[in-house]
């Protein structure tokens, strides 16, 4: 469904320094740098296939999706959705997408958000019955009935990104880009969009092809994982060998009956945090049956689970970066 | 690691120009009334937008003097008076903001949007403006009235041939200013203030358009320069078809000349359009 090959996206970005001098110097003489926002980047991704596309600020994921989404013109290489150059733009490959970013929205500011479905059942030819149920089945889904006739600019940001939602899939597109689609949203809106997401893609088998900080965006909702940094590919696979081969240990979560000695403690593993009654241990995953065998033997366990270290941590080491403060949340399941 | 392991297929061919013009077409209405809709939203802002298109009577008051001394050409003080209100209803009818609108999506990348969509953006943009016209016709009908009620006479209400080349001249008036101002606004994709180079075409146009005075009142040599110049078919072409300054076989001629840089606009306009949108950043967007 989606095919990159040796992509290249380069801008020419307009350089001074600060300074009234230079802004005199600027109105003569400008210049320019050229920046490489993706370089070379090949992946193909099959219909139906949920994919986290990762990689620290700057990468080039916003860029390639929006190559993708046949905003921009690559630089170079090439680039296909559904068998369609995107930048061409061709009207049916636009009806068979949609480009979903977080932080911009097509809803029209001082309409209900009714007249933007309005204008894109028109614009997308969607015959009116059809986009009528489309609307109701979508707006049941994400329960925003009373705020489709309310003026978008009244709406709260979890409303307006739930509301954007139904603009973005009322013409049923078959690949969605998603670009950090749970910024700025609480914890429980977030858990409903990733819910809202996986739902689409196993209801009408579209693929989707998704941008997030939030780690756990991606670990809810994709098995395999594209990442790239300074516009090149550096992985292209399953999240969990991902995980398993940047950062094979593991993490024991004990919760005790009563605190135990720090000496125990440090026998079984690295101690990543004790506070009390709750011990946090990583371990190697080749010592892991052993050290849940001695745990359960030597401690007062009342309950122990293990987990995979949490993602932000797999994504700051094969950055290079070292982990400020280890995290116990946004872990894939073991 | 999945690599791209072939070569991607050719991909298919554009569909048909007639398709894509009919889907446009039956999204029009649609389009039309959720542009009025945003105008009846901003209807301050847009009643403010009209009062600010003063100058004409200003013009007038100043002619209107200069004009009871004697007559000025052919204009007298009923001429005048019908001349600057044509030019007030003219421009009321054909103005649009669609360059600082234009300007400002380049600039802050909510472009974006529209080019997601299966329907052209200029044709968007066009669809969204034509929707302001009901509103000024309103506005412009009392303006109407008064030129009746004053210079009755000399309109070219009596003839038919004359009615039918004014409304098609006002049309070509409006898609003539349309394209003017998609063609200064998609520079925005180019430099940073393709407005004020607006600013500075809107000088221009005042001059060679016959806003600011009737071309037959200026030195011949700016009415030579007028008549190969579009501007004047934006707004003097229109008002003296209006006023009855024109033979009907005269206007049937002009009326030529100006659809010929209707289709020469639109071609300049897309050219630019097309050119910028393959340097289009989209940032912020």
């Amino acid at each position: 469904m989606i095919e990159v090959e040796t992509l290249t996206k380069t801008y020419r970005v307009h350089k001074r320094a600060p300074g009234v001098a230079a802004a005199l110097r600027s109105v003569l003489r400008r210049h320019y740098d050229e920046v490489k926002a993706v370089d070379g980047l090949s992946f193909r991704i099959e219909g139906g296939e949920r994919v986290g596309f990762l990689g620290p600020n700057g990468a080039g994921k916003t860029t390639t999706l929006k190559v993708l989404a046949g905003l921009l013109h690559p630089t170079s290489g090439a680039a296909r959705v559904g068998g369609f150059v995107p930048h061409t733009r061709d009207p049916r490959f636009l009806k068979m997408i949609t480009l979903v970013m977080g932080q911009k929205q097509q809803l029209l500011w001082d309409l209900p958000p009714s007249e933007t479905y309005a204008m894109n059942r028109a614009i997308y030819d969607v015959p009116r019955a059809e986009a009528d149920a489309t609307v109701a089945s979508l707006v049941e889904l994400l329960e925003i009935g009373d705020l489709v006739n309310k003026p978008t600019r009244q709406l709260s940001l979890g409303e307006r990104m739930k509301c954007e939602l139904v603009a973005a899939l009322l013409h049923k597109p078959r690949v969605l880009f998603l670009d950090e689609p749970t910024i700025g949203l609480d914890v429980a809106m977030q858990a409903k969009m990733r819910e809202f997401v996986r739902g689409y893609n196993e209801r009408t088998g579209a693929t989707v092809l998704l941008t997030s900080h939030y780690m756990d965006d991606v670990v809810a909702l994709c098995p395999r994982v594209v990442v790239i940094d300074h516009g090149r590919l550096i992985y292209d696979g399953d999240l969990k060998e991902l995980v398993r081969r940047v950062r094979p240990d593991k993490r024991v979560t004990i919760r005790l009956a009563q605190p135990a000695a720090p000496e125990a403690l440090e026998r079984l593993g690295t101690i990543v945090s004790a506070d009390g009654v709750q011990v946090i241990l990583s371990v190697p995953g080749a010592r892991l049956a052993g050290v849940v065998r001695d745990a359960l033997a030597a401690l007062p366990v009342v309950d122990l689970t293990v987990e995979d270290p949490p993602l932000e941590e797999v994504m700051q080491e094969l950055f290079r970066g070292v982990p400020k403060q280890p995290r116990a949340d946004a872990r894939v399941p073991a | 690691m999945n690599a791209a392991a072939t070569s991607p297929a050719a991909a298919p061919a554009p569909p048909p120009a007639a398709e894509r013009l009919r889907h446009a077409a039956r999204a029009f209405p649609t389009l039309f009334r959720v542009g009025l809709a945003e105008i009846v939203a901003y209807r301050a802002e847009f009643v403010v937008w009209i009062l600010t298109t003063n100058m004409p009577l200003v013009m007038l008051a100043i002619w209107h003097a200069v004009a009871a001394e004697g007559p000025v050409g052919r204009f007298d003080q009923r001429e005048f008076t019908a001349y600057y209100l044509g030019v007030l209803a003219v421009r009321l009818l054909t103005s649009t903001w669609v360059v600082w609108q234009m300007s400002m999506e380049i600039r802050d990348g909510t472009l974006s949007s529209r080019l997601l969509r299966p329907v052209h953006p200029v044709f968007a943009y066009a669809a969204q403006h034509l929707a302001g016209v009901p509103m000024r016709a309103i506005v412009v009908s009392p303006i109407l009235a008064i030129m009746i009620a004053a210079a009755g006479d000399r309109l070219a209400l009596h003839d038919p041939a004359l009615m039918g080349i004014f409304a098609a001249s006002l049309m070509g008036a409006w898609l003539l200013i349309f394209f003017t101002m998609v063609l200064v606004g998609a520079l925005a994709f180019f430099v940073e203030s393709a407005v004020a180079v607006f600013e500075l075409w809107l000088a221009v146009h005042a001059v060679f358009s016959g806003y600011l005075i009737p071309l037959e009142a200026l030195p011949s040599w700016i009415g030579r320069t007028a008549a190969v110049l579009p501007l004047r078919f934006m707004l003097g072409f229109p008002v003296e078809v209006l006023i009855g300054l024109m033979a009907p076989a005269a206007a049937l001629r002009q009326l030529a000349v100006q659809w010929g840089y209707v289709l020469v606009l639109f071609a300049c306009a897309m050219l630019v359009w097309r050119a910028g949108v393959r340097r289009f950043a989209a940032f912020g967007g």
